[in-house]
């Protein structure tokens, strides 16, 4: 069974980022040493997140695993619970993977001779802080906690879009965190509620005492919808998603890569943890209204990425028709959709970075978003081209790169119970080849431009940050797996609950993930 | 006829307000006989000891918990005491001390001058005038704010504690008087600072006629003034006398929202909050508060408890409003503390919510609530008060712009006091907000579930509010004639550092006052 390990290998996870941040801000002197501790304590973290990795028992990743529980505010029923089961651990990993990628990256985003050091060294405590509060969303086991993390790594970030953004920084900071707040208020009027319907008592906030409850309908479905918008903000969902082309567009490349790539994950992680799980009949009830937003937003962050003319909306506009794709494989409650949604949560993370990042690395060079004032770069800088190219190919799920296996799982896994959306879903793969091929079209091919004679391709640095995402690609492209066989058990798990008060035939939800 | 009855007076069980009057009757007696270049120390000192000395007293006091000060009438078999010691008055009492410590340090802070720097050195000369202008050069100074504060505080302790209307009148009274005298001596800005002190007098006046009023008409319903005896007097009493019930409970009540700044009884708020020296804004925005809503609380839970279902729909409009209008005006605020005042408000309609949750759970909800929000608050002005430009202090919105590039820490603290206004997790004020809210939520039904929802988007749109100051401080560039943060000494440095740590620990650590407050959630009468 589990292995009761003393170490408490999470709330570690947790403390290094949170210590390292605190030591980069006020760390005396020039701002290069600091960055230098920044993205060692970024390594480090993630070395202890592997060595943590090696202690979960993959063959009951079904089960919160690693886990710590500790009173701590009894009179309100929460307690200090942390624990990952399958889906979470692996989203634990992305998180740790991406940051001191991410942090290479943004090595110059902050420029030390205009803003003074202490500016770039409070950026990089900010991603620090940033990937605590990460480690502590995705592993928290008791409500209230996660409630807690996922309200307060809005202010991190809200800091990193409003403080280092572009020009309308302040206009987009101030959206995502009004958007963020007002969702996370409307949770919280749910997480109160839920507790009071819950067995109370010291640690009544806790996933298992909460799990299986029996409410009057009325009250479990207001339940589910004030988690359930929270999450679709959060996520984004159509029709609350118009913060997130903002966001993504005036922040650097790092925070839309964290933004998008790992914090957005949380609203579809909560759909699969805390509505499937807690409010199954609910759930259950909400499909079919759910299911139109999913294929609407696969539809329409499509349409609409094809018209952008900013790389980074356009990126933003790809993620909101793939999120579209993973609720629809959260809400399909078939085991394969499920999983695919998880994996796509996986391969969506690193797809995005590539995209963001490499997009920075463009415009770091060229000082322009806009995909018309490029092209014919493949001359210019071949290999960053390449690598661009590569993270399209993934984003519009070629086949043998990771994108494909989770959208290929999704669309099978909800063509047996939703088999319009999943034909309708489908052509979002063509849209995506549109606004993949023709953004490296208009910004790679065509003639060598001029006077950009002392224009550099990959520096060393940069290398070290594209050869990871490309070589994920690959990897999970052709063993998915590696990741699925630790996703499976925890989804079929949280499914069980949804497929006990559904009648989804059993025929229909086993099928076979190979 | 009556034979005389000797009062039972448990001395232990009131020493903490014997400590405080007296050391305002000690204060007194420094004004007139000890020299004026040391006056400013040895009161703010003798001021500061007393609190501490008084708190001590309150932690003595817990083991002498029981009605005092007064007798059970044995004939009629009536509870006749005049002070009720229980757990939300000894709560109560030691916060207001604590909090009184660290507003007393703010107003003690003395910039390199003789005297406190915020304090006019002649409150009652005319502004502008000859004689302001001599008794500046002659050095003379207010240090009379400490004694006047002291008596504040005492009537503030009072205010929670007493058992009856009549002795509820009279904390109203010893907390108000001072309160007016000092909300017009700030040093600059003086007309303004006298236009808020007679407005809040003239309006405190109104507000103290409405309540002696409804006094009046309760104790012609119940035939006594006693809490006790009015509770007994509702469930045994006729419908038909409900003519002199309705408008009694209505009118005491409306006396008890004024000192809350509860809306329609909030005009004097902004006002007073601008023109009073700012460590006195401070003050009464963190102490008045929470001794009012301790007197709200003894009002609604023992004596007008049985006839709730008169007065409730009242409140919950009274909750309703407080909260909206609060959050909505701070939005077209422009000047610091103005915006901090309807701040105030909102946040006197957040705590309203836990009144009306009745249950031990909202007793100690608000108690909460009134502790988290005084520490935070306290600092906060502390803060406005020393972000100056030009010698006077910089409460135009603008003038923030760029503070958090020049004074990194000073923003950084202010920003954090803000997030927990908003009721940002990982700080007090979300916790604050969380156990009201799920009081009113777990015992109030479907009402208490609307006016959580209603209080959600409330602070949402407060949210609004706080975060547009911070995008002044750290993502607007700063002007040419930057503000400066004027160094404070060490006792506001103190008591903005301990403001803002109670702020993050109850934040991240709140079991322990929750335990306490939980435990004090009981009534006697």
């Amino acid at each position: 069974m589990t292995d009761m390990s003393t170490v408490p290998w999470l709330t570690i996870l947790g403390v290094i980022p949170l210590v390292g941040a605190f030591v980069v801000a006020f760390l005396p002197g020039s701002a290069e040493n600091a960055k230098r501790v920044a993205v060692a304590t970024s390594i480090l973290t993630l070395v202890v997140g592997i060595v943590a990795a090696t202690r979960f028992d993959t063959s009951s990743a079904a089960q919160f695993q690693l886990g710590e529980q500790k009173s701590w505010i009894p009179q309100l029923g929460v307690s200090y619970a942390l624990g990952v089961d399958g889906i979470a651990l692996v989203l634990i990993l992305m998180s740790l993977v991406l940051t001191p990628i991410c942090m290479l990256a943004a090595w110059h985003d902050v420029s030390e001779s205009e803003s003074g050091a202490q500016r770039v060294k409070t950026y990089f405590a900010l991603l620090l802080v940033l990937e605590t509060f990460m480690v502590g969303v995705f592993a928290a086991t008791d409500v209230f906690l996660f409630y807690v993390f996922f309200e307060a790594m809005l202010i991190p970030v809200y800091f990193l879009i409003g403080n280092y953004g572009g020009p309308r920084r302040q206009y987009a900071a101030m959206k995502f965190l009004l958007f963020g707040l007002t969702g996370g208020l409307i949770m919280l009027v749910a997480v109160i509620a839920l507790y009071l319907q819950g067995p109370g008592g010291a640690d009544g906030f806790m996933m298992d005492k909460l799990t299986g409850l029996q409410f009057d309908p009325t009250t479990g479905r207001l339940l589910f919808v004030g988690f359930f918008l929270a999450f679709a903000i959060k996520a984004p969902m159509v029709p609350f998603h118009t913060w997130l082309p903002d966001a993504a567009t005036e922040s650097t490349p790092a925070t839309a890569t964290l933004l998008v790539g790992v914090l957005d994950k949380v609203g579809t992680f909560g759909m699969i943890r805390f509505c499937l799980q807690l409010f199954p009949e609910a759930s259950a009830w909400a499909t079919p209204v759910v299911i139109v937003l999913a294929v609407l937003a696969v539809l329409y962050g499509a349409l609409l990425a094809i018209g952008q003319t900013d790389m980074m909306r356009l990126i933003a506009y790809t993620s909101v028709s793939h999120f579209g794709f993973i609720v629809l494989g959260i809400f399909a409650f078939t085991n394969i959709g499920g999983a695919g949604a998880s994996l796509y949560m996986l391969n969506h993370g690193f797809s995005t970075a590539a995209l963001f990042l490499f997009a920075g690395m463009f415009i770091y060079r060229r000082g322009s978003k806009r995909i018309p004032d490029y092209g014919g770069w493949q001359k210019v800088t071949p290999v960053l081209a390449g690598v661009f190219l590569a993270a399209g190919m993934s984003t519009l799920a070629l086949p043998g790169l990771s994108n494909f296996v989770s959208e290929f799982l999704v669309l099978v896994g909800a063509f047996p119970t939703q088999p319009a959306a999943a034909v309708i879903g489908a052509s979002g793969i063509i849209f995506a080849a549109l606004y993949i091929l023709l953004m490296y079209k208009r910004m790679a091919t065509g003639p060598r431009p001029e006077g950009l004679s002392g224009v550099r391709d990959l520096s060393v640095r940069e290398k070290v940050v594209a050869a990871p995402l490309v070589a994920f690609f690959l990897i999970i492209g052709f063993f998915p797996n590696l990741a699925l066989d630790v996703i499976n058990p925890a989804v079929d798990t949280s499914l069980s609950h949804v497929q006990s008060t559904v009648a989804v035939t059993p025929a229909l939800a086993e099928g076979s993930t190979k | 006829m009556t034979t005389f009855q000797v009062a039972n007076i448990d001395y232990i069980a009131i020493l903490p307000l014997l400590i405080v009057f007296g050391t305002a009757v000690i204060g007194v007696l420094v004004e007139a006989f000890v020299g004026r270049e040391r006056r400013h120390t040895i009161q703010a000192t003798l001021a500061v000891a007393g609190l501490l000395a008084a708190f001590v007293a309150v932690i003595v006091a817990t083991g002498h918990m029981g009605l005092t000060l007064g007798h059970v009438d044995t004939a009629t078999d009536r509870h006749l005491f005049a002070l009720s010691i229980d757990g939300p008055a000894l709560f109560m009492q030691g916060a207001l001390l604590l909090l009184s410590v660290l507003g007393v340090l703010t107003m003690a802070e003395r910039l390199g001058g003789t005297g406190s720097d915020t304090f006019t050195p002649s409150g009652a000369s005319t502004p502008g005038s000859q004689i302001e202008a001599v008794s500046a050069r002659a050095g003379l100074i207010t240090s009379e704010v400490f004694p006047l504060a002291m008596i504040s505080v005492g009537g503030m302790m009072l205010f929670p504690t007493v058992n009856d209307l009549i002795g509820m009148f009279v904390a109203l009274e010893v907390l108000s008087l001072p309160l007016y005298v000092l909300t017009g001596l700030a040093r600059r800005r003086r007309l303004l600072s006298q236009e808020a002190s007679l407005k809040y007098f003239l309006l405190g006046a109104f507000s103290s006629a409405f309540f002696l009023f409804g006094t009046a008409l309760l104790y012609g319903y119940a035939g006594s003034v006693y809490f006790r005896d009015l509770s007994q007097a509702v469930s045994a009493g006729p419908i038909s006398m409900n003519g002199l019930l309705v408008p009694g409970a209505f009118l005491v009540f409306v006396g008890l929202f004024f000192k809350i700044g509860a809306v329609p009884f909030h005009a004097w708020t902004p006002d007073a909050y601008q023109g009073a020296p700012t460590p006195v804004t401070g003050f009464m925005a963190a102490c008045t508060k929470a001794a009012a809503f301790g007197a709200i609380l003894r009002l609604a839970y023992t004596g007008l408890d049985t006839a709730r279902w008169e007065w409730t729909n009242g409140l919950i409009v009274v909750a309703i409003l407080t909260m909206v209008v609060g959050s909505v005006l701070a939005v077209t605020q422009t000047d610091m503390k103005r915006l901090l005042a309807y701040s105030a408000i909102s946040h006197a309609g957040f705590i309203l919510v836990g009144v009306i949750a009745f249950d031990q759970k909202g007793i100690s909800s608000v108690l909460f609530y009134t502790v988290a929000y005084g520490f935070s608050t306290i600092a906060a002005f502390a803060i406005v008060g020393l972000v100056r430009q030009g010698g006077s202090e910089a409460t135009h919105l603008s003038q923030w712009a760029g503070l958090g590039r020049n004074h990194p820490l000073v923003a950084g603290t202010f920003a954090f006091l803000l997030l927990a206004f908003a009721g940002i997790p990982l700080t007090s004020g979300f916790v604050a907000k969380y156990v009201v809210f799920s009081a009113a939520i777990g015992t109030g039904g479907a009402t208490g579930t609307g006016l959580v929802i209603i209080g959600i988007v409330c602070s949402a749109i407060t949210v609004f509010v706080y975060l547009r100051i911070i995008v002044l401080m750290y993502f607007s560039d700063a002007p040419d004639d930057t503000v400066a943060f004027v160094t404070p000494s060490a006792v506001t440095t103190f008591s903005i550092a301990i403001g803002t740590m109670v702020t993050l620990a109850l934040g991240v650590l709140p079991a322990a006052l929750l335990d306490l407050a939980d435990r004090s959630s009981v009534f006697i009468r």
